[in-house]
């Protein structure tokens, strides 16, 4: 007798039963020729932002919550301007943590929102799978995108690095990337290591100390190196991550200074990588830490276009959830 | 009252009896295992045809809120719950609120309990106040209050020396005592288990090496004072075999694993699934099977469903937030019939690790369909095939991961000192 065993945790709640994708939750499990298409809807957005009148119409009479339980000034301002330039109505709030655990639930406060007849929530969560719990819970009825939650992804800032990457570096297939710095508790090296895999990158490595980079990292594809020298050695494009100062708290580093030590980027160890590799921050950048200001602001760091082009990667996004939501005019 | 069932095979892991058979039971002990005569005279016969009749199952870790707030079940739900599984006998666990390490919580629980006539219920206290690890209970005064075993539920006692305290003081009274093993520092507050799908997920890991230094200290520490001890719920291979080697030494220590460590992995996590949240964490496929192995090898003295039921309104909230367990008790009996299946036990071994291994892992008396025993049974039906539906449950508890699963093996009547607790 063969009796089925149905397992839960196999669905995947950014698709719809139909395999559409209706919300964004993270990179992981996108398909190839779906982040394709944000990345080139992304390039017409990015022309967009040089002509005098920057709005287009595509998501007028919608509104769109930004749903934030955690601070943010990049990702939430360029959420809400690229609502904006769409034509959406945009709501911003935010929630306090301290709230959601004593008071309303995560999934009363989305309710109380949709009795308003939103369209989509932006939401950053300080934990690891919030943004999954609403996507479940709303399904169909209106989209998702996670603009971070917790250690666990931050979606558009991954298709933002490699618009970057391949706006500036080249073909991601053919380019090998570094990710240093605070890997365990990143939510933007999870979703970038997802999002270069799928882009065909032949080599990521990540590059920290143990106690921010465990060997068990290896079981999402990269390669591991607790050494900056043998790290950079060849790299095309360097990620730093920023890094949390609770981290000396929790004894994982003795200070941030022995960080910067061993593994912050300055111009001489720029040297060790491809001449004119890429630098890359998601910021907020701690200077003297995890970048050097040589670096920060030297030629080849590219920081303040990856803000530039996260504007154009969040309106692709927006337009094409929207579309799908809408009846599947953008979807083909 | 008497009864009699008749054509029904029974199987005794007590003896290892296996046969088509008649049951009598008479003022609630078995009178006949055999043939019943024709004429015997009985106020109810049960037609045993195509069902098989064992010793009724202990639960030795079922958490019944009570007492509580009610929200998340309570005493009545949840024996409710264990007697549609035909399980007769369950040991509380005593992380209620307010914890059981006072007489009153204690006489309350068996109080309501004799109320309801449902499963019996053994109570278990704290062996520690408030489960805090840092003073003993009052072990005798609990133990005059009905307490059976001593236990910590989920809470290690962080301190070595007030462990050692507490076992040596344990030993004097003979009870056993139940340990959740684990390093709580190197455990910190991990949600799953520890690997590179915690990584992924982005949710803080839980270490198998954690329960494995764990044991070993409480093994060791047990060792000076002969304190018998029962580790209910192990999820590595490696803890397994440290209570095998402390066996081995003619040491008293047993174990126990959930059916939920022998059918899920931390794979079942998924796209954060809280269904699949567990204390000790479902840990890999690896360890999983080496569960099993020693399922299989006889290394492992009894499986629980470790039930543990939270209500609705938890289903709204994060991965992290989200309590530990799974409602499971209900279902306990067709989820190990699973292992049947997959060729790992065979039905008796597979009883005897859900009726007598229990009882010999809580010093409790060994459960048996003998001429004599106490008749307390349970009669299934074991080729019915359903799929499970978790809304269709007594308990309180709609937590389980096995919805739409197909199961084999439905309880039919729950007998308890001979009177009839559930009949489906």
């Amino acid at each position: 007798m063969s009796l089925s065993t149905f397992r839960f945790g196999d669905g995947n709640p950014q698709y719809d039963a139909q395999g559409r994708l209706r919300h964004l939750l993270n990179t992981e499990g996108l398909r190839e020729p779906e982040m394709l298409q944000i990345l080139d809807t992304a390039e017409s957005f990015l022309s967009i932002a040089q002509r005098s009148v920057k709005k287009t119409p595509t998501l007028r009479g919608k509104t769109i919550v930004n749903l934030f339980f955690e601070n943010s000034t990049r990702t939430r301002s360029t959420f809400e301007l690229a609502a904006k330039r769409l034509s959406a109505d945009v709501l911003n709030i935010a929630v306090s943590t301290s709230s959601t655990s004593k008071g309303e639930s995560l999934i009363d406060t989305v309710d109380n929102l949709m009795a308003m007849q939103v369209d989509g929530f932006v939401i950053r969560h300080p934990e690891a799978g919030a943004a999954h719990l609403i996507a479940r819970h709303l399904g169909d009825s209106a989209l998702v995108i996670n603009a971070g939650d917790g250690q666990h992804a931050h979606p558009t800032q991954a298709l933002l690095d490699v618009f970057t990457i391949r706006r500036l570096a080249g073909p991601i297939e053919d380019r090998v990337v570094a990710i240093v710095g605070d890997v365990l508790h990143s939510r933007v090296a999870r979703s970038q290591i997802h999002a270069l895999s799928i882009l065909g990158c032949p080599e990521i490595r990540v590059i920290g100390p143990q106690t921010l980079v465990p060997k068990e990292l290896s079981a999402l594809g990269v390669h591991v190196y607790h050494d900056l020298q043998a790290g950079l050695r060849g790299v095309d494009v360097i990620c730093a991550l920023r890094l949390q100062k609770e981290r000396m708290e929790s004894h994982r580093l003795p200070s941030l200074d022995e960080f910067h030590r061993r593994f912050g980027l300055t111009p001489e160890r720029l040297q060790w990588a491809q001449p004119d590799a890429l630098v890359l921050h998601p910021g907020p950048m701690n200077r003297g830490v995890e970048i050097a200001s040589e670096v920060a602001d030297g030629h080849q760091a590219v920081i303040l276009q990856q803000v530039a082009h996260g504007l154009a990667v969040r309106m692709a996004v927006l337009t094409l959830l929207a579309g799908a939501a809408g009846g599947g005019e953008n979807h083909a | 009252m008497r009864r009699i069932i008749r054509n029904v095979r029974v199987m005794d892991p007590s003896d290892g009896f296996d046969a088509i058979a008649d049951l009598a039971i008479v003022a609630g002990k078995i009178a006949i295992r055999g043939a019943v005569a024709e004429d015997f005279q009985a106020d109810e016969i049960l037609d045993g045809a195509g069902l098989v009749a064992c010793p009724g199952l202990i639960e030795s870790s079922l958490q019944a809120h009570t007492p509580g707030h009610g929200r998340d079940g309570d005493l009545a739900s949840e024996l409710q719950a264990a007697v549609a599984g035909g399980v007769t006998q369950v040991v509380l666990r005593p992380d209620t609120q307010p914890v059981a390490d006072t007489p009153a919580v204690l006489q309350e629980q068996q109080l309501l309990a004799e109320k309801l006539a449902l499963a019996r219920v053994q109570v278990s206290a704290a062996l520690t106040t408030g489960l805090r690890g840092q003073a003993l209970s009052e072990m005798t005064a609990l133990m005059d209050a009905g307490a059976r075993v001593f236990s910590q539920a989920k809470q290690p006692v962080h301190s070595a020396a007030l462990l050692r305290l507490a076992l040596s003081y344990a030993a004097d009274l003979g009870l056993p005592v139940m340990l959740h093993p684990e390093d709580p520092e190197l455990a910190a507050h991990g949600v799953m288990n520890e690997s590179g799908l915690s990584l992924r997920l982005g949710l803080p890991g839980r270490t198998a090496v954690a329960e494995q230094v764990g044991i070993q200290r409480d093994i060791a520490i047990a060792a000076l004072s002969g304190c018998p001890l029962f580790f209910p719920h192990l999820s590595t291979g490696g803890a397994v075999a440290a209570v095998k080697a402390a066996r081995k030494r003619g040491e008293a220590v047993r174990c126990g694993v959930s059916i939920h460590h022998l059918l899920l992995s931390e794979q079942d996590v998924g796209f954060f699934n809280v269904h699949a949240k567990l204390l000790p964490p479902l840990r890999s496929l690896a360890e999983r099977n080496a569960l099993r192995r020693a399922v299989a090898d006889g290394d492992v003295t009894a499986i629980s469903s470790d039930h543990s039921p939270w209500g609705v309104d938890r289903e709204s909230m994060t991965f992290i937030q989200a309590p530990f367990g799974i409602s499971g008790v209900e279902w306990l009996l067709p989820l190990t019939l699973r292992l049947v299946d997959d060729g790992l036990l065979g039905l008796m071994a597979a009883l005897r690790l859900l009726s007598t291994g229990p009882a010999q892992a809580l010093g409790l008396p060994l459960p048996s369909l003998q001429v004599g025993s106490v008749a307390d049974l349970c009669l299934f039906d074991p080729e019915a095939v359903f799929t499970l539906n978790p809304a269709s449950g007594a308990s309180r508890g709609r937590n389980l991961p096995y919805a739409q699963w197909d199961l084999r093996g439905r309880v039919r009547y729950t007998l308890v000192e001979g009177r009839v607790v559930f009949r489906a």
